[in-house]
Order: structure tokens, then sequence, then C-alpha cells
């Protein structure tokens, strides 16, 4: 029988207590992920159980791919443009910085985004939900980062969708990212949400992430002066990337 | 500043991230290329059909500037018309198939220093997976690098791509169980 709602809010309720104790003991609260997530039943075959090895002796990683105008077009960043028509929804802008540990701006590197539509469907033939694809939207963007580390889109509001993790699991609308920092070490790829999402407490994808402080760092904030006039409502949502940079680049480039 | 928590790359990156030549690092007929291919597997050592692996490296003479052009963009259409063919970018993009598979076609890495192994660096994603993983791909067992020499052989030889008749190299990546890949973390 498929796990209910009721099951996966326990073993998320039953994480969250230990975590709680863990915390009042002392530990700090978890930052990142934890990739052994047992609510989120596709991580339970895809997680390595023997320690990840520290290495010291690292000189590839702390390089990284390099990307620049030939990797992208001025369109791509605006993602209700890449059809003959208007994509259906509640257009919306994302913007923000993206920054490194120490609050230093991640200048000219490749963020991607890709999304379902404001209905809540990709367009992916493995993406069988029953709401319409829109023949306007696709949901794929990608956008170098400025000087300051500023990246941003304009797009739709995606919408909630199923999916198939336990009986009526839904996930909370979000915006898939992608982002390279100036070294491999600081790859991300992770999601952007909604503020208020009724969907927060239900999703295990969401609570995956066991720190309270750190959840609220996937979410973004509307942001009334990033909105435009009779145009589109504006959300901002800054991006820091764990990792070593290599510092050095600094004076390089 | 805080981090911002990593989350699954989820089932649906197939027409987002991947890109038309993203394994064809080597310009063409380049009489160096070497093929580096394998499968995802998971913990019960099933195949991952809905994996990405992305590959960042030396060029053939150890440097690691890399170049832009990966991805490159036709601006008139927006469409992808794969790398100038010239310029070797040091990085790769693959998602695996049905069947868990992947190959990239390559230079091989050069060496970055002195008493270094050269190695193709490799960061995993999968829809399960919450947080990506690095592994590293090496095609010698040299014991003289100090991060094979730190591991036991049977974990060591999770990093080493073995040489295929024909001059492939293959590299599976196993993300749990018996023979599990060594994952690598950077602080
Ligand atoms: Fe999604």
């Amino acid at each position: 029988m498929p796990d209910s709602q009721a099951d996966i809010d326990r073993e998320i309720a039953d994480i969250a207590t230990a975590v709680a104790k863990a915390v009042a003991g002392g530990e700090p609260e978890p930052e990142h992920v934890s990739r052994d997530y047992r609510p989120y039943r596709s991580s339970v075959l895809r997680h390595p159980h023997h320690p990840l090895i520290l290495t010291a002796e690292a000189d590839t990683e702390l390089r990284g791919p390099v990307f620049g105008v030939t990797d992208v077009t001025e369109l791509d960043r605006d993602l209700t443009r890449h059809h003959l028509g208007e994509p259906l929804g509640e257009r919306i802008t994302v913007s923000g910085r993206v920054l490194d540990r120490d609050g230093r701006p991640v200048r000219g590197q490749l963020v991607e985004v890709w999304q379902a539509n404001a209905a809540g469907r990709y367009a992916h033939h493995r993406d069988q939900h029953p709401a319409p694809l829109d023949p306007n939207f696709t949901g794929t963007g990608r956008c170098l980062t400025d000087g300051e580390g500023r990246y941003s889109f304009t797009t739709i509001k995606p919408g909630a969708y199923p999916w198939r993790n336990h009986t009526n699991a839904w996930r909370p609308a979000h915006i898939h990212f992608s982002v390279f920092g100036t070294a491999f070490t600081q790859r991300l790829v992770t999601q952007m949400y909604f503020p208020g999402d009724p969907l927060f407490r239900y999703d295990p994808i969401f609570n995956s992430v066991t720190g309270e402080a750190a959840r609220q760092r996937m979410i973004a904030q509307y942001d009334h002066d990033q909105s435009s006039p009779e145009w589109s409502l504006g959300y901002r949502w800054d991006i820091v990337l764990d990792g070593p940079a290599a510092t050095w680049m600094e004076e390089g480039r | 500043m805080k981090p911002t928590p990593s989350q699954t790359v989820g089932p649906f990156f197939g027409y987002a991230l991947p890109y038309a030549g993203g394994g064809d690092l080597a310009p063409a007929g380049h009489p160096d290329t070497v093929v580096v291919h394998g499968h995802v597997y998971d913990g019960a050592g099933d195949p991952v059909p809905d994996a990405l692996l992305e590959f960042w490296q030396a060029d053939p003479d150890g440097g690691l500037d890399g170049l832009p052009g990966s991805m490159r963009r036709d601006h008139v259409d927006g469409s992808f018309p794969g790398r100038d063919g010239v310029r070797f970018t040091g990085f790769a993009r693959v998602a695996t198939d049905a069947d868990g598979h992947w190959a990239i076609r390559t230079l091989p890495p050069g060496a970055t220093g002195p008493g270094r192994a050269p190695y193709i660096a490799v960061c995993v994603f999968a829809r399960g997976l919450l947080q990506h993983l690095y592994t590293r791909v090496y095609f010698e067992d040299g014991a003289a690098d100090p991060l094979l020499a730190s591991l036991d052989p049977a974990r060591r030889a999770t990093l080493v791509a073995g040489a295929e008749p024909g001059g492939a190299r293959r590299f599976d990546i196993r993300l749990q169980g018996d023979r599990e890949t060594v994952f690598l973390e950077f602080r």
C-alpha cells in the first residue's frame, strides 16, 4: 500500500524532533540538506553510505568552467518571450545576487533555471500530470551574473504539481536553479520557493533541509519595488554559494 | 554568510540542462580523443536513468583556465550549434540515457603540477540525490597521488577508469552499496 500523507508527516515530524533535540543539546542547526532523508523515498537508494573523503589536495576543483557571451543569448533571461505568443499565468521577475560565503559577488557566472508552467506542468515527456501544456511557455532560461553578481529573469509564476512520493503528494511552487561559482567546489543546484506556500509542511523535499533558518534561505521575498506597474510582480532571492573559492583569483579576474 | 541549501535536480531537468554536444569536449577528429563512459547505479544495483553528470578538467598541457563556448548558442535563432570545434573548454555535461549510460569524448587531462596524477573532476546530480556528489576519473592507479594513496585498494579502484579493448575508458558510478564510488568533499 502506498504511504499516506499522514505517514510522511509523521516521519518528517520525527526527524524534526530529533534535530531540535540535538540543537537544544548544543549542536549547530543544520545548514545543509540531508542526503539521507527517508521521507523523500527516492533518496533511500541514492545516497552514499560511506562518509565523504575530505580532500586537501585539490587544484582542478578549485578552478571551474568558464562561460561567456557565446553561451547565452539576450533573450534567454526572459522566459515569456521564447514563443510567438504570451504565456498564460502571473508574470513575475525573479532577481537577486550570487555571493560567496564571504559576501563577495560571484561575477560573470552562469545561472540556469527551469520550471513548470502556470498550471503546474513541465514541458517534459515524462510529466504526465493532466494539466494543460502552454504552447507559449517552455520554462527554461539562463543568464550570466553581472559585475555585482546580479542575475534577473522574467517568467511566469509556476503552479504546484502532484508527484508520486506518496498518496496525494504535491510539490510547493518552485523554480529550479543551477548556479556556477568561480570554483567547481561551489557548484549549486537548488530550488527557489515562494513565500507563504501552504504546501511547505507537507513536502519532503523542502523539509529535507532540516534547519528552519536554512529552509528560509530557499524562499524568495516579494519585493514591491521590483514590481513593474501594470506588468509584473517582483521577487528577490539572493544565493550564497558554499565551498572553497580560489581566493587568489580575486586578483586575477 | 550562510549558504543556500541544495535541493535535488529532480526528474525534469532533461529539457533544461543537457544540450547537444555536451559530452564532445575534444575537437572533432582529434587524434588524442579518448572516450570515457559508464553507467550510474543505485544502491540496488539498478541503472539510474535520470542522472546528470558534469566534468571539469585541465587541458592536455595541465592548464586550468578553461574557455567559454561549452554551450555555444546561435544568436540568430537561439539554437545550439555546438562548440566551435577549435577551443578546448574543459567542461562537459551529459545526462544518463534510459539505460543509465553516459559517455564523453575528451582529450586526456595534463598533470597540473609535479607529482600530480591527472584526473577529470566529476559532479553527479540525480533525482533522489538531494545534494550533488563529487568524484574523480583517474586514468592510472598512481600510488603517488595523495588521494589515491590514502585509500585502500578496493575503494581506490572505484576512481580509476579501466582501459577497454579499442581504447575506451570505463568508469561506472555506484551511488551506494558494495562497490560504492569514492565521493569527495572540499572545505
Ligand atoms: Fe520541479
